[in-house]
């Protein structure tokens, strides 16, 4: 079997598996929704207070959607050992690796997209800042799963690693929410964002081309 | 490896030996708590006694002598730490993992010192006890990267898994720093302006800058009598079923 379709045969078992058990799918986007409604609540429904807090909120819950997502990236993997043999196979491990996050960005980021303008209405961010709103995600959330695929990595081995994944991953997802919330905040007062949307799309490649490699490490320590 | 001169690595390769850098320690540390108590004592009663008070901050500039060093360690410690870990993963070599696990405390401790100490200058300097300040604000996420060290390495109960497991996450997180280090202070001077009123440098005075250097010579000794003596745990906890524990804890007997 060729590199390329191994990579993409991984990619299309991941979608198959992923559909057969929608449910999984459905919560992160149900957490995303929830977690927005409880902000009016929580604060109050002023239109300008909403208005002004909308872009820093929308991306701190998806943040915490993409990481609550996380954890289901290798498990069913390393616990039925199809993870071992996919790592003993002769091609490399990261991109093998890179095929997986690619599958569960697509399962998971993806649908994201699909209700941020739903949110976006709720907390009455302007119109104009949607298109940078999906922009951001559309180039955030990849580096959101890439990222989190190292901590999954380090951590798939253990039985109980849920708070130690979000405690070994958030602080590097910082530098994600600064830029894209900031330019989603600069797009709902009619800046140009040009600088942030290229300092994230720069962030993307950088992860897209240095994450697999720590993340195929981490899974091969994890396995041993 | 043929640059690098004979003497070098056979120096690598014994203190590679779990017993011999056991026993070479343990002959270290008078001399090197010697050193720390000289260091600290000259530094503290340069800085604290003779040099002059700042002519705008009064004495509430002398807390630099213990925030800046502790400010400096945590990041040095972090990049120790994470090289330690590369070492141990591409050479395998024991000691230097242990020496990674080692780091991370004593970096937090540091890192932590340098957040509460700053934040006691910005009380009386700022009105208030946390500003979102970049610097602050890049530390107390380096704080968090170390926690996460530590979290993971307790996590994991097979000890040279883990320790693997920790040179992974250091490394990913060196990398990580600059850019989170930069992408605060962006944060920093878009939200808030250059309001918060900065320390001028106006080339800081002799008097004022040698203790400053001699605290930080201190606490890079302590760093290494602390991390020492945490590794030398580490080793006889790993090392408990070995030989040469057993002859140097129970006699010779076996």
């Amino acid at each position: 079997m060729t590199l390329t379709r191994a990579f993409l045969a991984i990619i299309r078992r991941d979608l198959v598996l992923a559909f057969r058990r929608r449910a999984e799918m459905i919560n992160p986007l149900l957490f995303f929704i929830l977690v927005i409604t409880l902000f009016p609540l929580g604060i109050g429904a002023q239109p300008n207070l909403l208005q002004a807090i909308a872009p820093g909120v929308i991306w701190v819950a998806a943040l915490l959607a993409a990481m609550l997502s996380l954890d289901g990236m290798f498990r069913s993997d390393f616990d039925d050992g199809s993870l071992e043999q996919m790592l003993l196979s002769p091609h490399p491990a990261s991109l093998l690796v890179l095929a997986k996050v690619i599958a569960h960005w697509l399962v998971t980021g993806l649908p994201l997209l699909l209700v941020a303008p739903l949110l976006a209405v709720f907390l009455g961010l302007p119109s104009h800042a949607l298109g940078v709103l999906l922009l951001t995600l559309l180039l955030g959330t990849p580096v959101l799963s890439l990222i989190g695929a190292i901590g999954v990595a380090l951590t798939v081995g253990l039985r109980r690693g849920g708070m130690i994944l979000s405690l070994l991953v958030l602080p590097l997802y910082v530098p994600v929410l600064i830029f894209a919330g900031n330019a989603v905040q600069m797009a709902a007062s009619g800046l140009p964002v040009d600088a942030q949307i290229s300092i994230l799309t720069s962030m993307l490649l950088l992860a897209l081309v240095l994450a697999p490699w720590p993340t195929a490490a981490a899974l091969k320590m994890s396995i041993h | 490896m043929f640059l690098i001169p004979d003497s070098f690595v056979r120096f690598f390769h014994r203190m590679a030996s779990p017993p011999h850098f056991y026993a070479l320690t343990e002959r270290l540390m008078p001399w090197l708590t010697a050193i720390f108590i000289l260091l600290v004592g000259s530094g503290l009663y340069g800085g604290l006694y003779l040099a002059p008070p700042d002519y705008q901050q009064g004495d509430s500039y002398r807390i630099i002598y213990i925030h800046v060093p502790s400010a400096w360690m945590s990041l040095f410690i972090y990049t120790v730490m994470a090289a330690a870990g590369a070492v141990g993963l591409v050479w395998r070599i024991k000691l230097a993992e242990v020496v990674a696990i080692s780091s991370a405390p004593v970096g937090a401790g540091f890192t932590f010192i340098a957040l509460v100490t700053g934040s006691l200058w910005g009380k009386p300097m700022w009105g208030t006890w946390w500003v979102w300040d970049a610097r602050l604000t890049s530390e107390l996420i380096l704080l968090f990267l170390y926690l996460g060290v530590i979290g993971l390495y307790g996590a994991i109960d097979d000890k040279r898994v883990a320790s693997k497991a920790v040179a992974i996450l250091a490394l990913v997180g060196v990398v990580n720093i600059p850019i989170i280090h930069y992408s605060v202070e962006w944060w920093n001077t878009l939200h808030q302006g250059p309001t918060v009123s900065k320390m001028d440098k106006p080339s800081i005075h002799v008097s004022m800058l040698v203790p400053l250097l001699l605290m930080a010579l201190a606490f890079k000794v302590y760093y290494l009598i602390a991390m020492l003596q945490r590794a030398r745990v580490e080793v006889l906890q790993r090392e408990r079923s070995a030989q040469w524990v057993r002859n140097k804890f129970f006699g010779t007997a076996s």
